[in-house]
């Protein structure tokens, strides 16, 4: 008892001395301005105005009133169902396929992990370019191969795909890598046995191998569904959130009301909207998590 | 004799299908590459030469005029500058206040040590973009706006990375804590002489992943600088890009030269790149 108080003691200076410059800059620039935040979005918040009148929930009120907002949340909700459904599933196909390490699956993986290095900005100004028709390489390949390319950004019903594409291709070596490091946790011996039980590939794949996988699908279907929730980079550098709007997503629109028209009050309010958003996929990841535990 | 020539067909078809996938797997690894390549091409042809047969992969002639442009179109060689010191100081910060918070999380007993805790992961959930608004205008308040301080302070300690270290200061034994104590050591030098040189690796892939995805960050230095001396590489890119009638190769060797050190530095230390982006998910 005495030697534990002691103890406590002794330690005590130090552990708030290592903590304090984290907390500080945690208070300062996360914890107060979250509830600020919170505080900005239930008025009428606008740069250059004397006063900021108190307007309750009346910007939530104009936000889900707002055609641009809605169709900001289709934009974002469609972008985030495709790219995490496929870079999740070609990422574990990718990883099945170069399960085991070669000289050329390592070199395989690198190529695939790599576009998840470059950042948004490099890969979107260079297939900006590479889509465009007069320079790009895309539509003159398929010039040369007898057909005219579309206007992969400028043509309202494929921008939003073609963003998708570009999506799926820089996520895909995230969940590869992820799905690799579970899938070496899974015994070499439980495949076999599922061999030599005569079981088929797909059957194996399904009983055997998936149930492993489980945490890590998991873990890589969270990160993705909240970075998508969060696309902005992407479509500020390729399309501006046009052609039209049909590509402006919840935080690029966020952007233009905060940061161009300086409607803080309202801009605040659309953040605490995807905060809410993406709270609840993190509640389903937990519930999810621990059902599969308990059992 | 039938059963074993069936059996050789099969082994044979089986073999072709291996070897057919596999084709088609080098064949996309090779596409996801192409953009990088056709972007170091542009960046060594003549607007003229990419004008003339935009099919061509690779320049027929090489020229460095693109590299030569971005340096007088844009002030290049301050953009580089500015990106190293936010990436590189941050980052550098950052490991260190973060391996401090988390020494303390996981190896001292003091009082209030959970709720700290719990307070830092809750802050894990918040995205960046509601803290978005509220620190610009503290920023401003302070005369921070368009400064270093104001671009790197704010981001200078994470909470993924306090929690990340903290777990993996957790699976040292604690006898070294206890054996250096007796031999008179203070909770400090403990930290400095026994922690840190077994954390290397965690270290490592915390110090990669996030020099990384501050190097590539986009919004916050947008928001944050607003002038051209003080932009880091990629909102710098992204408005020159915008720009009409931009010099395709001055821009791709922009795109080229932004990339170069992370490329250069996962070909040296892939093993961080993996290890800190499966863990953390951060990217």
């Amino acid at each position: 008892m005495t030697t534990a108080t002691l103890t406590g003691r002794r330690w005590l200076n130090p552990a708030y001395m290592y903590l304090a410059p984290s907390l500080l800059i945690i208070a300062v620039f996360i914890a107060e301005p979250i509830l600020r935040s919170g505080w900005m979005s239930l008025h009428d918040w606008t740069v250059g105005e004397e006063t900021h009148e108190w307007v309750g929930l009346g910007n939530y009120l104009e936000l889900f009133a707002d055609e641009r907002f809605r169709n900001a949340l289709t934009v974002t909700g469609v972008y985030t169902l495709v790219t995490v459904a496929g870079q999740v599933v070609a990422g574990l196909a990718l990883a099945m396929w170069l399960r085991r390490t070669t000289w050329l699956s390592s070199l395989l993986r690198s190529a695939f992990f790599f576009p998840t290095v470059a950042s948004f900005a490099v890969v979107g100004v260079v297939w900006k370019f590479l889509l465009d028709p007069q320079v790009g390489l895309v539509n003159a390949w398929l010039e040369k191969a007898g057909t005219t390319g579309p206007g992969w950004l400028t043509d309202t019903g494929l921008a939003l795909v073609t963003v998708m594409g570009v999506g799926i291709w820089k996520g895909v070596g995230f969940s590869m890598i992820v799905l690799l490091a579970a899938l070496q946790g899974v015994p070499d011996q439980l495949i076999e046995a599922a061999k030599l039980d005569g079981a088929g590939r797909w059957h194996q794949f399904r009983a055997v191998i998936l149930p492993e996988l489980r945490p890590a699908l998991l873990f890589t279907t969270v990160i993705a569904t909240v970075t998508s929730l969060q696309l902005f980079d992407l479509v500020y550098v390729m399309t501006g959130g046009g052609p039209l709007f049909h590509t402006e997503s919840i935080v690029a629109y966020l952007y233009q009301r905060g940061f161009v028209e300086f409607r803080l009050g309202y801009a605040s309010a659309i953040a605490w909207v995807l905060f809410v958003m993406i709270l609840i996929v993190s509640m389903i990841q937990l519930r999810i998590a621990r059902s599969h535990d308990g059992g | 004799m039938a059963a074993d020539a069936r059996s050789g067909v099969a082994r044979g078809l089986r073999r072709t299908a291996a070897a057919a996938s596999w084709l088609v797997l080098i064949v996309a690894a090779l596409a996801t590459i192409l953009p990088f390549v056709w972007m170091v091409g542009v960046s060594l042809r003549t607007p003229a030469d990419l004008y003339a047969d935009p099919a061509q992969l690779w320049p027929s002639t090489i020229s460095l005029d693109g590299y030569h442009a971005v340096l007088t179109q844009l002030p290049f060689v301050r953009l580089v500058f500015n990106t190293f010191v936010f990436a590189g100081g941050t980052t550098v910060i950052l490991v260190f206040l973060d391996s401090l918070a988390g020494y303390a999380l996981a190896r001292l007993r003091f009082r209030g040590r959970q709720a700290i805790f719990l307070l830092i992961l809750a802050t894990l959930m918040v995205p960046f973009q509601v803290t978005l608004i509220p620190v610009f205008l503290t920023l401003f308040d302070l005369d921070w706006l368009n400064t270093f301080q104001g671009l790197i302070i704010p981001r200078a300690t994470s909470a993924l990375g306090i929690f990340m270290l903290r777990q993996f200061f957790l699976t040292l034994p604690r006898e070294l804590d206890e054996a250096a104590h007796i031999d008179g050591a203070n909770s400090f030098q403990i930290y400095w002489r026994v922690i840190m040189p077994l954390a290397k690796p965690a270290l490592a892939s915390l110090f990669v992943i996030q020099f990384m995805a501050l190097w590539n960050d986009f919004l916050w230095p947008l928001v944050v600088s607003s002038t051209i001396e003080m932009r880091t590489l990629p909102s710098a890119l992204t408005l020159f890009s915008s720009q009409s009638g931009v010099d395709h190769a001055a821009l791709m060797a922009g795109a080229a030269i932004s990339l170069a050190p992370l490329a250069v530095a996962f070909l040296l230390a892939q093993r961080f790149f993996v290890q800190g982006i499966a863990t953390t998910g951060l990217k």
